[in-house]
């Protein structure tokens, strides 16, 4: 198996033979001694830890940077590093302009803080919707360009020279035409009292040094060598531990706990009963989980203890019925569908999933009288904040809040139930403690991608083009929840995203009905309404294509005219697949295309189906255009890495319930791919000067369209619903 | 009752029950928090360590099987020289996303060239198939496995950053 990743040097395609790779550390520097003890950098730190520090002087000019007089730069990264490289990214940014190599910057989490730190578009500290670059590219490159002109400022003044004959090179200050050099450190007293600068000019693209260049990873050293600090290593003394069974319903509560069996295990220490969890506390893991496991807890399920996928199935059948609030309208949807020479109708369904990040849901709580510290890995640190404060009545700057690295995120760290859980523990333990889920705890009390049930109709003149397209999106409505600042007269914007593709049809209604269900809660997962619609869109689209008896790729080509760059990732992955070469039996190919997240994105897929219906994915070429990559070699592991997501949703993924409790309770029967099973992959990435688009969610969408337009080639078999299910697939 | 074992060279004398697991006796009474949590049940390999050189789940192994065995875990792993090679391969090929299964899939690949120095894609399957890795690395960890494998064999970048 040979993956191959084009990075887009040359105009033409070119596909490597092989997964080449520049040089990120020369081998021998790697080899050196510097291996088992890296570079770690003080990600732990938080401004508290900066203001101990023994610098006399420090140059601030904004939120973002810091350059003692010792000379030390950091930079604060308010977007949370959780395996999409934006340490690095961010990192980058800023280091272009302020003209100081990456090797010379300290990376720095940022503290909880609204003010200083909140994501533009979402209105708090939010790291999500793939928008960490998008929403920095111009403030971060600025942030890094005001302070490199402030101390080009200073140097100049200090010499007395005109500022534009000075310049910043390599942390350092020049005057070339004197051969004077001044260090940034030695820089910062007269730069840290100057007025800072309300504009400064940008560097044209073509100086960039940093910006599109393959860049090694900031954290690559300290997670290859097992140092790098996730939220559940966090220790300190007197830590205690603990494990927990929350109300295996929602809405469940806690009747009756024998608990003396748990409390005879050594290393238990306490045992702590809440409304609707109980938890067992204790010096190690092992003995809270050997506690918990001889926990016998009665509970009352409450109102939803009959609650089935079944019924939730029924709910959403029911509400599709609902006329919708319209998202979408242009032209006549019902007069065209009426005249239109011919019809196609389908509902398509997505199931709930969970995201199982493999480090497990956790948090510490340090609690005082006065005061309370978190120590998490969290998307969405100020709401970590609010909801500590919220129960320990403590004023919102008595909460603090340590962000550490997140073993993988994908939605479900923006939330801050297990925040609130661990607090509600510590309230009633007398030293701090560390929460930790088990897995199972994970898998069965998630914020699962909501469950939709989509209604799809397009009417088609006699050539086979489609002149009509309804999409009605019926489910439950995140936005309204976690951003109601978004939800506005009942429309959810995340919900109807991509719901009619990159197409352009001359009669469109997309509309939206929400339907909440009692039983479970619902968040964002990797790849958000975008990854919905694509699944219901490009299954559509490959159906209309089919129906009028045209080529897929040829079809979906002729609708964009508004879109020319998705037009030519889509091209460009039909070449490189090798559209239209004939395939044995039992196999096929199927194209996907999205305009997701300011990106553009086109795989095909290619498949066989054996006739005990088990589908083998042979290969997925993909094809990215995400205008300017900031560092090329992360955007290629994204699309990996979210084509990998998105085939374990696509082949296994769904959360099931019933008489309230969720079926399914580890990977055993919630999987994940695995090395065995993937497939080759081949990424390619279209050279741009477009501004960023976002890349962290973008390889997701496509997956499982590509996947399931392949199988029907492969058998005749149009899946509508996820995951697949191998005996739909059986031949006889 | 307590229980001696070796951990990367060095012996401890731990107070817990001897059905602990290995994987907590590291994480929280040791404070070697490199060996990593993700399923408890011997599902996702996150945890593997090695035992007598081979590779281990640590959530699923008493201590109590432990005595007179050594184990080896990724805080000791560059001092070996596959594990050297492997995470300056790992390094040189970017491997690493959230990172966090990061840990036991270096020690199931440690293991591996342990026994076979020069593995093939089934080689691999075979070996790596426990560790899942939800950032969706597969394909670099391949990749490092065998540059790790043939340093020789890799082609120097020529690529300058
Ligand atoms: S934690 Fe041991 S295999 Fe998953
Ligand atoms: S790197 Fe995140 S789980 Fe493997």
């Amino acid at each position: 198996m040979k993956s191959t990743v084009d990075r887009g040097g040359a105009a033409q395609v070119v596909v490597s033979s092989g997964l080449t790779r520049r040089s990120f550390l020369s081998l021998s520097v790697a080899l050196g001694g510097g291996l088992v003890v890296p570079l770690i950098f003080p990600v732990k730190g938080s401004r508290a830890a900066a203001t101990r520090s023994p610098a006399s002087a420090t140059f601030a000019p904004n939120g973002f940077i810091r350059v003692t007089t010792d000379g030390r730069i950091s930079v604060i990264i308010p977007y949370v590093e959780m395996g999409q490289g934006v340490y690095t990214s961010l990192t980058m940014l800023i280091a272009e302009e302020l003209e100081v190599p990456i090797s010379k910057i300290d990376v720095e989490h940022a503290p909880a803080d609204d003010q200083l730190y909140a994501n533009p578009i979402h209105g708090f500290q939010n790291t999500g919707d793939s928008l960490s670059v998008r929403v920095t590219w111009t403030p971060l490159r600025m942030a890094g360009a005001t302070a490199r002109t402030m101390l080009v400022c200073a140097a100049a003044a200090r010499w007395n020279v005109p500022a534009d004959s000075c310049r910043a090179e390599n942390a350092e200050v020049l005057h070339p035409p004197s051969g004077r050099r001044l260090t940034y450190g030695a820089l910062v007293a007269d730069a840290a009292v100057m007025p800072v600068p309300e504009k400064v000019p940008l560097k044209d693209p073509a100086q960039f040094k940093l910006i599109g260049t393959s860049t090694p990873r900031i954290d690559t050293v300290a997670k290859s060598t097992g140092v790098a600090v996730y939220g559940i290593d966090v220790r300190f003394p007197g830590l205690l531990v603990a494990s927990v069974a929350s109300s295996p319903v929602k809405g469940g509560r806690v009747v009756k706990v024998d608990d003396h069996r748990a409390k005879a295990v050594k290393g238990v220490t306490q045992i702590v009963v809440l409304d609707d969890a109980v938890a067992v506390v204790g010096e190690h893991t092992g003995a809270t989980r050997k506690g918990l496991a001889l926990l016998d807890i009665s509970w009352d399920a409450g109102p939803q203890g009959q609650y089935s996928t079944e019924t939730l199935v029924a709910e959403l059948a029911a509400a599709s019925k609902r006329n919708g609030v319209v998202a979408t309208k242009k032209g006549d949807v019902a007069a065209s569908l009426a005249t239109a020479a011919k019809r196609v109708d389908a509902v398509y369904q997505i199931p709930l999933l969970a995201h199982t990040m493999m480090e497990p849901m956790n948090c510490t709580v340090r609690l005082s009288r006065t005061h309370c510290e978190l120590w998490l890995g969290s998307q969405a640190a100020t709401r970590a904040q609010s909801a500590a404060a919220k129960i320990t009545g403590l004023p919102l700057d008595a909460v603090e809040v340590h962000n550490q690295f997140l073993g993988g995120g994908f939605g479900r760290r923006a939330e801050f139930d297990v925040v609130e859980q661990a607090v509600r523990i510590a309230q009633k333990v007398d030293r701090p403690v560390k929460l930790i889920w088990s897995r199972e705890e994970d898998v069965q009390h998630g914020f699962y991608r909501p469950y939709y049930y989509d209604v799809l109709s397009a009417g088609l003149d006699s050539s086979g083009t489609p002149v009509a397209w309804s999409h009605r999106v019926v489910g439950s409505s995140i936005i309204a929840r976690i951003m109601p600042r978004f939800f506005k007269a009942g429309l959810d914007e995340d919900a109807v995203e991509g719901a009619y593709g990159p197409y352009t049809f001359p009669n469109l209604l997309i509309d939206y009905v929400r339907q909440e269900s009692p039983a479970l809660n619902t968040g964002f997962w990797r790849g958000v309404g975008s990854t919905h619609n694509a699944f219901m869109v490009e299954g559509f689209i490959d159906e209309l294509a089919f129906t009028a008896k045209q080529d897929p790729v040829r079809y979906r080509a002729n609708l964009l005219c508004e879109h020319p760059r998705a037009r030519s990732v889509l091209e460009r992955a039909a070449s490189l697949a090798k559209w239209g070469d004939p395939l044995p039996t039992g196999s096929g190919r199927g194209v996907a295309l999205a305009f997701a997240f300011g990106s553009y994105i086109s795989n095909v897929a290619e498949v066989s189906v054996a006739p005990s219906g088990d589908v083998r994915i042979k290969r997925i070429v993909c094809v990215v255009d995400c205008g300017r990559a900031i560092n090329p070699d992360t955007v290629v592991a994204q699309m990996q890495s979210g084509i990998v997501y998105g085939l374990s949703a696509a082949l296994y993924g769904r959360i099931t319930l019933k008489n309230g409790r969720v079926e399914q309770s580890n990977f055993h029967d919630y999987r994940a791919l695995r090395t065995d099973q993937m497939p080759q992959l081949d990424i390619s990435l279209v050279i741009s000067s477009e501004d960023p688009g976002g890349v962290g969610e973008l390889a997701v969408p496509c997956v499982a369209p590509a996947v399931v337009n392949a199988i029907f080639v492969a058998t005749g078999k149009r899946l509508r619903t996820l995951p697949i299910k191998p005996e739909e697939l059986k031949r006889a | 009752m307590s229980t001696t074992l070796t951990i990367n060279g060095a012996s401890s004398t731990l107070d817990v029950d001897d059905d602990t697991p290995l994987l907590w006796v590291l994480r929280d009474v040791l404070g070697m928090t490199g060996t990593k949590f993700g399923c408890g049940i011997a599902l996702c390999g996150a945890c593997t360590v090695h035992v007598d050189g081979v590779a281990t789940r640590s959530c699923v192994t008493p201590i109590s099987t432990l005595k007179g065995k050594s184990v080896s875990t990724i805080e000791a792993l560059g001092a070996t020289p596959a594990g050297k090679r492997l995470q300056a391969a790992w390094i040189k090929l970017e491997v690493p996303q959230c990172g966090y299964c990061q840990p036991g899939q270096l020690m199931s690949a440690a293991a591996l060239l342990g026994h076979t120095p020069h593995p093939d894609d089934a080689d691999i399957d075979a070996a790596m198939a426990g560790n899942i890795c939800r950032c969706g690395t597969y394909v670099r960890i391949r990749a490092a496995i065998k540059a790790a494998a043939d340093p020789a064999a890799v082609a120097p970048s020529g690529a300058k950053r």
